[in-house]
């Protein structure tokens, strides 16, 4: 079996990000990059998956500019087996995403298509749930567990949902995206890096993969939220209805 | 073995400082070990014998003392030259090795090992940038989009009181400088090094130096990853590797860990009579402002306010381009009073209306801080050791009164390279780093500013008085060499002798809190890991840095690491938030008692500077 696992690069979860002063979109240059950490966590689960027996081979793809194949190659020093590039100019939203990886799909086959639940940078959390749709294959979204069981060619996964755990069977194949819970992602030594220059990174373009760009959502504009307003004190419950009452208009 | 140096003396104060001086040198220690190896079990390093003496454990790694192929467990990676760190004299040592193998059809295999996660993440620099050294390297940076734009096109100084800037003439010269963020400029170098088929390796701290049996350095060890901090392995851990070389090149910067302890150990200050190493902090941000009060070239240096008379330090503002401004304050850390706080004062200099008119309306986008040294010309030791040398500011080539250290750095790297092509290639050996050094630039530049910073010792306006008369008259054609004082850490007076300074609260606007700052930087660590700031004696900070001394670290440091708290019964306890960790050094340097050992942490964490 095959798995596919798409890894998006985003700004780095500890850099201070800043509105651009066009207010077009976040400031993303020299700005430090690095792999969405619930992406490295389905890379993780992936290659655990191959480690135990279950898949023979892990192929991390991303979607975007040129230097998304830096973040590639960290998933080859992980133990990806490949990576595939799909060269695209622009970040794409995630409809145009789930219908690249659905091409994708199409071409590689892969038992197993695991995605992180969402990516830090637009918390859309919803790319997964599209593939799956366009696959018609079954999803189990937020998963904190994965067990897979070989002769049933099914997978049996926990959820984080609000009131709880789920547990869901999915036949395979299967859409699976992760949560922060899963797994601890592996470091990447140095011989492992070493190593990742002569994995193969494919390169494909939207042509290759007949994907309609198109998109029907516009960014109007991006702006820092509000800055948030100094508490006021008072000095006894009277004034503080007075002010619910009047001044925050809530009671 | 390795007294390959012979002392003579002379009439002069430092005779082995004096460049037309001849100094006979032995014929030195062929690079590799010769004759035939010791028998295993007599040699103290020998494999067996370390075996035999102490059960393997994590803890006797942290000696540094190993021998090559004892050690379970961890691979190792051999190449002809590895240098630790990716900054401007690593980058250029390894683009100039490249470039000898290229001119001399031949090729060596050079690896780079850096701590932070990306090459520039770490780097933190004024920088009115000297193309001297690069123009050597690169001659044609001006046609490779070297982030290398802004040409600085004035030079101001600046003389503040509390209310004023009275401008006076300036020392400087900065035409055919350039003004840019060192940052970036290492990345561009890292790109270009990349292009030579150089292995960049960064996201690795170097933790450990490798030695052989005859006590010469065969390269480092990275760091292990992985260790929990109760210090068991995690389910993610992985030892660290053996980087080994032919020729090893510590390129740290300023107080770099390793090169530290390699001074120490191949006692290389004492091998040339140099004196001991003097430091300032640099706290800076870089502001994005208003486009009115934009002028990019403007070059602004400052003395007096926000600092006394007797603590020697300076500020500066310099115009980048994108309405950029880099700002700082860069404090002496020989200062005497505990309880100066540099970061306070630096959120002072903010405050004062001459930099306020430039700064207001506009947004902070990075903060970091970094130690660098001013020991300039007398501090420089025998920078090379069985097994490699040192170079950049590990050694320390800055050049106080000019405040650059940019180039002289690259240029260190640049004629070791060359010594170590020799040693491999053809045969010399290291030793030609230092007589290429003393034949270079470099020295010429560094003999002439020698006594510009040592004249502040007494005091502040003699100081200015000395500097005005190297400046103008005398240019370093002395025949006397001014020795610095006490050691920076020796150098903080009793708290009881000092008064305590009352510090403004930030305003949120122009001056800001330690977090917030702190924020602006980048900073992280995993926090699951073993504190990399080694307290030599847990009992000291509350015997005796915060009786004696009012606990000065909880104010030096430019990340609020050392805070005292209160523990289950009261007491004040010293608590280190390691996390928020700048790695500028400066607690190492300035610990009264010297008790503060900074180590590295896991590879990749730390600031990740990007314009800085």
């Amino acid at each position: 079996m095959k798995i596919l696992v798409a890894v998006k690069r985003v700004v780095d979860y500890a850099v201070k990000i800043r509105v651009k002063p066009d207010k077009t979109g976040v400031d993303t240059q020299n700005v430090k990059m690095s792999m969405n950490p619930f992406c490295e966590i389905a890379l993780e689960e992936a290659l655990r998956i191959k480690e135990a027996g279950f898949a023979k081979e892990v192929v991390a793809v991303s979607i975007g500019p040129s230097q998304c194949v830096d973040t590639l190659r960290t998933g080859l020093a992980m133990g990806a087996d490949r990576g595939i590039h799909v060269e695209a100019s622009y970040s794409f939203l995630p409809l145009t995403i789930a219908k690249i990886l659905k091409s994708l799909a199409d071409v590689e086959n892969p038992g197993l298509i695991f995605l992180g639940k969402q990516a830090i940078d637009d918390d859309c959390n919803q790319t997964g749930q599209m593939v799956a749709a366009l696959l018609g294959w079954p999803q189990a979204t937020f998963a904190s567990k994965v067990v897979l069981d070989k002769d049933k060619q099914s997978a049996t996964v926990d959820r984080e949902v609000d009131e709880g755990l789920e547990t869901l069977s999915v036949d395979l194949p299967a859409v699976i995206t992760t949560d922060l819970r899963l797994n601890q992602p592996r470091y990447a030594t140095l011989p492992n890096i070493m190593k990742a220059k002569s994995k193969p990174i494919k390169k494909m373009t939207l042509e290759d993969l007949k994907v309609d760009i198109k998109s029907d959502i516009e960014i109007v504009e991006v702006t820092e939220p509000p800055k948030r307003k100094s508490g006021v004190i008072v000095s006894s419950v009277d004034e503080l209805i007075y002010k619910l009452k009047n001044e925050a208009h809530v009671v | 073995m390795h007294r390959f140096l012979l002392k003579l003396s002379s009439s002069s104060t430092n005779p082995l400082r004096n460049s037309k001086f001849q100094r006979l040198i032995l014929p030195s220690l062929n690079l590799f070990a010769s004759g035939s190896p010791p028998p295993p079990s007599a040699n103290p390093y020998s494999a067996d014998s370390f075996r035999k003496s102490r059960a393997f454990s994590s803890k006797s790694r942290a000696l540094g003392v190993r021998c090559i192929s004892s050690e379970a467990g961890r691979e190792a990676i051999e190449y002809d030259v590895v240098i630790i760190g990716a900054g401007p004299a690593g980058l250029s040592a390894a683009i100039r090795l490249k470039q000898l193998c290229q001119e001399k059809n031949t090729d060596l295999s050079v690896c780079v090992v850096e701590k932070g996660a990306e090459v520039g993440g770490h780097v933190i620099s004024g920088n009115v940038f000297e193309p001297l050294a690069l123009d050597e390297l690169l001659p044609h940076w001006r046609q490779e989009q070297a982030p290398i734009e802004v040409a600085a096109s004035s030079d101001k100084f600046w003389f503040l009181t509390k209310d004023r800037a009275i401008p006076l003439p300036s020392p400087f010269d900065n035409k055919g400088n350039y003004i840019i963020s060192l940052s970036q400029l290492v990345r561009w170098l890292g790109g270009k090094a990349e292009e030579l088929g150089i292995e960049i390796y960064p996201g690795f701290s170097a933790s450990e130096v490798l030695y052989n049996a005859s006590d010469e350095v065969v390269g480092i060890a990275t760091k292990d990853m992985g260790i929990s901090k109760d210090g068991s392995k995690k389910e993610t851990f992985q030892p660290g590797v053996d980087i080994k070389g032919r020729v090893t090149l510590f390129a740290e910067g300023c107080r770099g860990s390793l090169s530290e302890k390699i001074i120490k150990k191949y006692k290389l200050r004492e091998e040339v009579n140099a004196q001991h190493q003097t430091y300032a902090l640099g706290i800076k941000e870089v502001w994005e402002i208003d486009e009115s009060k934009h002028n990019p070239g403007e070059v602004i240096h400052a003395l007096g306010w926000p600092l006394d008379p007797k603590t020697y330090g300076g500020s500066f503002l310099y115009h980048m381009n994108d309405r950029q401004v880099a700002l700082g304050l860069v404090v002496a850390l020989n200062y005497k009073n505990p309880f100066l706080n540099p970061y306070e004062e630096f959120q002072k200099l903010k405050h004062h209306p001459a930099i306020k008119r430039i700064l207001e309306g506009g947004t902070v986008l990075q903060y970091g801080a970094r130690t660098l040294n001013e020991g300039g010309f007398q501090s420089i030791p025998y920078p090379v050791f069985p097994g490699g040398a040192i170079i950049g500011c590990s050694a320390g080539f800055l050049n106080v009164p000019k405040i650059k250290g940019t180039h002289t750095a690259m240029k260190s790297g640049m004629l070791a390279a060359e010594a170590a092509f020799g040693a491999l290639h053809e045969g010399s050996n290291m030793n030609t780093y230092w007589d290429s050094l003393r034949g270079s630039w470099v020295w010429k530049e560094l003999y002439a500013a020698r006594n510009y910073r040592p004249a502040f010792e007494y005091g502040l306006i003699p100081g200015l008085a000395v500097s005005a008369m190297e400046h103008y008259v005398l240019k370093g054609k002395v025949p006397f060499t001014l020795k610095h004082g006490k050691a920076d850490h020796e150098a903080t007076d009793l708290a009881r002798k000092c008064k305590p300074i009352e510090y403004p609260k930030p305003d949120g606007v122009l001056s800001f809190d330690v977090p917030t700052s702190l924020y602006r930087s980048n900073t992280n660590h995993d926090h699951d890991q073993p504190s990399h700031l080694r307290l030599k004696d847990p009992k000291i900070p509350e015997k005796v840095n915060l009786p004696e001394y009012g606990a000065p670290e909880s104010r030096y440091c430019p990340a609020r690491v050392y805070e005292y708290v209160e523990d289950e019964e009261g007491k004040p306890k010293l608590q280190i938030n390691a996390q928020n960790c700048l790695h500028c050094k400066a607690c190492d340097i300035k610990d009264p008692k010297q008790n503060i050992e900074w180590t590295v942490p896991e590879g990749g964490g730390g600031p990740a500077y990007s314009v800085m």
